[in-house]
């Protein structure tokens, strides 16, 4: 066999099988039945986007005046940057508005680091409680001289960040000790968290949130007033918990009976074996539920709107009763499914990709 | 540990949110706190609405911040709790808020069974209907198979009901809890009809793309006074809630506006003497500084300017006077003597 | 007692274990201390409840139950005007909800299947949108979704002077789709329970065929049979009544359509967005479910000659629905609960009319407590339900 390149040519793939060709050929014109769909997909395509994509792009106005917005056919996004202010924090005070942006972006910052798996040492607990008292001190204010901002006034973003995170730190331990609760040997305890969790799972988070804000204020003795905020925040962590709780416990179930026999022939007590032998390996195995649960309170907390707080789909909403802008609605729908997507495809793309991490160690 | 750290640290936060009010006198609660606590509609334009700014501004805003300068002396000292419809009571009975100023038309039941004392009436409203141009139609007898667009849980939606039962009509309701929704839902042509209080619609009118297609039925089906209220229990604060509303009332039918209240402090007449202050007693009866009045007029304005500022003939709601003109105009708003 | 307890208890008696050593009496104490505490502080909520509700005179029980409601509905399965009672405005809600939550449920299964199968495609951009509708859907919250569909659906149909009339008897509005629908005849009645009949008769058949299948080996066509039946007898009775074909036609009269079967836009959108949603996640789990079965599995099916049908059938549908079917009763459990939501968009559910009703009673509690007693009784009931279907799958393993 002489080596010639024309030789070598010749081994080459058919030309239709590699290259643009190749790729098309495999997968979009495989068969009849493949072909066919992709010409009807495209089609659809072709029906659909153009229109939108004037719509959107082409006929829109970016930064106007409500009055511009008038006489076009395209979309108005001029609503956003006009009322962006008001969208994104609400009521916090003006002139204050570095605080919450700063806060928002401690967390940010705080998230993004947290996400390297190497730095999950307890010195990142720490980080976080520090975190949230800086946090804390910047929107409640009080402190190195800043001015109080009630929790009334705060509202947009924040709140629903505040709601959800805040909500979701607040709820684990919780969550955590019912789990442990209905995997106990103890008949009462393990009643009472197996009613607690199947009875919240069972109704929708709006009644949590109904009796928040209306049956709350009855449970406590007279001259006892719970802020708002705090109320609707109660409802959220005591919904969320039930949901942690069936996550985790999902992790306790995973774990071997040989960890447990071997905690006890250590002499281990049950907290003990709780605290060092099971949870840290149990706690690892459903953080990426967990993650998954942030993701559906993030999502959740919209539903303050039906319970009158300022999140920041409500603020959006209060923004549209301005009669100047109370007919863009659809832009200002589609950025806030925007924002919500960004936040939200981040978490779930890091869940997933924490998932297959973890699911090789195992 | 690092949980119970946090469990800790979550509710020594939780603490500092719940306030622990005095029981007993609310105007002592809200003096010690320096400010008042107002319920407001949130997203009824005119009425009590955020800006894009954030600051809150209407009729009903500015109701509340007339109290805060009669009390305070400041009009600023006034702190808002947006409600829904179904919380508005419940926040007020609880201690939430310290008055409820927001659009509320006192009814016998809710003055005796919620516990709630209504005051002067700062609005008066009625359910009307609005309806499209061209469906040529002139009066609410012809809605007879109308789909009408209605927010639930008011009397609004028991006023429809009654309405349509009494006149043997059919109807289908379209109800949405957000009131910027449901007048979207009516300019889409979801329905045909929209009904609500009549300042509202003119609220809603004023969204329209082209507002002189929409023609308001003449026929008002109900009546709705709509006042701030407080709890029982506090006749002292009930009185200062009640004499904040009339003394901008009573500012109108003297003609003290903000901008003449200090030249009105020289006045003679001694109504005006004795409204403002420069002849001392009704601040004592009340048992606040005798400028309260002239804080009211000076900060908010009187209720003329008020309105005029938030819902008049000026603004994107464009509301008449109406009912809501001194009596010496044929309307409804008349003061008792300050003396 | 046992006796060879005996000696380990004087044992025990011997070295005098203290009682907070003995987890035996410790686990005791826990949990009397544990029900002190639940039972004191419900205690103390309820006698703070029983204290506000006496100062501020607010009615308390069910009897509003039994009052005029006095405020319309404006869909409902039964016949409700406002003179009814609030009971009964209650019942139409309940009924609304379970109306779009059986909808729902059977068409996000249909959609979150085909998506889910979609998504596996080797048709490149088959796949691809399948899951950009997937990412998008799961991470936009459903209260926005819903918002966004409702407008769609009264802001880009026209008003019904000018209704789309594709077909003789169908309409397209922003009142909704309104289409003709046979007029009311004694034959339906009979047609009906003459279905239910053949439904049930090929139960039977299939039974008895499975039983000599394998028995015999003989196959029995018990599916063909019953299709047949189910839709052979009904048509006789159809024909045996003098084929009635009458049409209840909608008709354009005053402000709406009067006569046929209307679709609300709310309940549409509130229908459309929930299926979307809900069906990113089935889709999901569909694609799990069928990843999860190993490629050996149908290798082996296809070895032993079973045709593509039987393949699917066989082998990998009864082991992946075995992985589907817990996730999915979650799924449809969030569906019904996020019905919930159909009030932000005035679709009259469940939630909505007891939020009407507390707002016109005050009486917040009984109100929440109904909405949370009504989801449970739903929950509890599909996932009854779901739990007995997941047994009998479950069974298929030997």
């Amino acid at each position: 066999m002489n080596e010639t390149p024309t030789k070598r040519e010749y081994l080459l793939p058919p030309k239709t099988n590699v290259g643009v060709i190749g790729w098309l050929k495999t997968n979009l014109f495989s068969n009849w039945h493949n072909s066919l769909l992709t010409f009807l997909l495209v089609a659809l395509l072709a029906w659909l986007l153009p229109p939108l994509i004037r719509w959107a792009f082409i006929d829109s106005l970016w930064n106007s005046s409500a009055e511009a917005c008038r006489n076009i056919d395209g979309a108005c996004w001029s609503v956003i940057p006009n009322n962006l202010r008001f969208i994104i924090l609400g009521f916090f005070p003006e002139g204050e508005e570095w605080r919450p942006i700063v806060a928002m972006l401690l967390l940010l910052g705080l998230v993004i680091y947290s996400k390297e798996r190497s730095r999950w040492r307890k010195s990142l607990g720490w980080l976080w409680l520090a975190n949230i008292i800086v946090m804390g001190s910047l929107m409640h204010g009080g402190v190195f001289g800043l001015s109080v901002v009630e929790t009334s006034q705060w509202s947009g973003l924040p709140l629903t960040l505040l709601l959800s995170f805040f909500g979701m730190i607040v709820a684990y331990p919780f969550g955590i000790l019912l789990a442990l609760g209905r995997r106990s040997n103890m008949p009462t305890i393990k009643t009472m968290c197996v009613t607690y969790i199947e009875m919240i799972r069972g109704v929708p988070l709006i009644s949590m949130l109904f009796m928040s804000s209306i049956m709350f204020p009855l449970f406590l003795p007279e001259g006892v007033t719970i802020d708002k905020v705090l109320r609707a925040l109660i409802a959220i962590i005591l919904f969320t918990a039930a949901y942690i709780a069936e996550v985790v416990r999902g992790g306790l179930q995973a774990m071997p009976r040989g960890q447990y026999e071997a905690a006890d022939s250590l002499g281990l007590n049950y907290s003990q074996t709780m605290r060092l032998i099971i949870l840290p390996q149990a706690l690892k195995i459903v953080i990426p539920p967990s993650v998954g649960i942030l993701l559906s309170v993030f999502k959740d907390t919209s539903l303050v709107v039906i319970i009158a707080l300022f999140d920041v789909l409500k603020t959006t909403m209060v923004t549209l009763s301005n009669p100047e802008w109370g007919r863009y609605s659809t832009e200002s729908y589609i950025f806030l499914a925007l924002l919500y997507f960004c936040f939200c495809y981040a978490m779930s793309s890091y869940s997933r990709k924490l998932e297959k991490e973890l699911d090789t160690g195992y | 540990m690092k949980l119970t750290k946090s469990i800790v640290f979550a509710l020594s936060l939780g603490l500092i949110l719940v306030s622990f009010a005095h029981a007993g006198k609310d105007l002592d609660t809200v003096k010690d706190k320096g400010f008042i606590q107002t319920g407001v509609n949130g997203s009824v334009f005119g009425f009590g609405m955020p800006d894009e700014k954030g600051n809150w501004a209407g009729l009903d805003v500015d109701t509340a911040r007339a109290v805060a300068a009669a009390i305070f002396g400041d009009a600023s000292k006034v702190k808002f709790t947006p409600l829904s419809a179904q919380q508005r009571f419940t926040a007020l009975q609880s201690g939430e808020i310290d008055i409820l100023t927001r659009n509320a038309t006192r009814t016998l039941s809710r003055e005796t069974q919620l516990g709630l004392n209504f005051v002067t009436v700062n609005y008066y409203d009625g359910q009307g209907f609005m309806i499209a141009k061209d469906a040529g139609i002139t009066s609410a007898k012809q809605l007879d198979g109308a789909t009408v667009c209605v927010l639930p849980g008011t009397t609004t939606e028991q006023n429809a009901a009654d309405f349509f039962r009494t006149n043997k009509m059919k109807w289908k309701p379209v109800v949405i809890e957000s009131t910027a929704e449901l007048a979207k839902t009516f300019f889409a042509g979801r329905c045909d009809v929209l009904t609500s209080d009549a300042s509202q619609l003119a609220g809603a009118r004023a969204k329209a793309a082209n507002r002189d297609d929409y023609v308001i039925l003449p026929e008002i089906i109900s009546k709705e006074p709509l006042a701030p209220a407080v709890r029982h229990g506090d006749d002292q604060f009930r009185d200062i809630v009640d004499f904040s509303v009339l003394a901008m009332i009573n500012a109108e039918e003297l003609g003290i506006t903000s901008k003449n209240v200090d030249e009105m402090l020289k006045s003679t007449n001694p109504a005006i003497k004795r409204f403002l202050g420069v002849s001392a007693g009704n601040g004592k009866a009340l048992g606040l500084d005798e400028k309260w009045a002239y804080n009211i007029i000076k900060q908010v304005g009187n209720y003329g300017e008020v309105f005029e500022k938030n819902v008049g003939i000026n603004t994107t709601l464009g509301i008449e006077r109406g009912l809501n003109a001194l009596w010496t105009n044929g309307g409804l708003m008349y003061s008792p003597p300050f003396k | 007692m046992k006796p060879e307890a005996s000696p380990a208890a004087a044992n025990t008696h011997e070295t005098k274990v203290p009682f907070w050593r003995d987890s035996e009496k410790r686990s005791i104490v826990i949990q009397i201390v544990a029900l002190i505490i639940v039972t004191g502080v419900s205690y103390y909520l309820f006698t703070n409840t029983q204290a506000n509700l006496a100062r501020q005179s607010i009615a308390t029980g069910f009897g509003f139950l039994e009052k005029e409601a006095s405020f319309e509905i404006g869909e409902s399965l039964i016949t409700y005007s406002a003179a009814d009672s609030y009971a009964k405005a209650l019942l139409v809600g309940a009924l609304n909800t379970l109306k779009v939550a059986f909808i729902g449920i059977i068409l996000t299964t249909i959609i979150g299947t085909l998506i889910g199968i979609a998504r596996l495609s080797s048709n490149w951009l088959l796949s691809k949108l399948a899951a950009t509708f997937i990412e998008v859907m799961q991470n936009i919250p459903v209260l926005l979704q819903l918002f966004f569909w409702y407008a769609i659906f009264y802001e880009s149909f026209p008003s019904p002077r000018q209704a789309l009339n594709p077909i003789k008897g169908v309409f397209l509005c922003n009142r909704g789709f309104i289409f003709a629908v046979p007029e009311a005849h004694s034959a339906h009645t009979v047609m009906g329970w003459l279905f239910v009949l053949a439904l049930i008769v090929g139960w039977f058949i299939n039974r008895w065929g499975h039983k000599r299948q394998n028995l015999t080996g003989q196959p029995f066509p018990a599916g063909r049979i019953t299709v047949a039946a189910a839709i052979l007898l009904p048509a006789f009775a159809w024909l045996a009544y003098g084929a009635p074909t009458a049409m209840d036609m909608p008709a354009l009269r005053g402000f709406n359509f009067q006569g046929g079967v209307t679709i609300s836009p709310e309940f549409a959108a509130l229908l459309l967005g929930l299926v979307l949603y809900t069906s990113a996640f089935v889709a999901e789990i569909v694609r799990a479910g069928i990843q999860s079965i190993g490629r050996g599995q149908i290798e082996a099916a296809m070895a032993i000659a079973l045709k593509p049908s039987k393949v699917l059938q066989l082998v990998i549908l009864p082991q992946a629905l075995r992985v589907i079917i817990p996730p999915l009763t979650s799924q449809m459990l969030n569906l019904t609960k996020n019905s919930s939501l159909a009030i932000a968009i005035g679709y009259a559910d469940f939630v909505a009319v007891a939020n009407t009703t507390i707002n016109q009673t005050g009486q917040a509690i009984e109100g929440v407590a109904l909405i949370m007693v009504v989801y449970l009784f739903f929950s509890l009931s599909t996932s009854i339900f779901m739990n007995w279907y997941n047994k009998r799958m479950a069974l298929v393993e030997r």
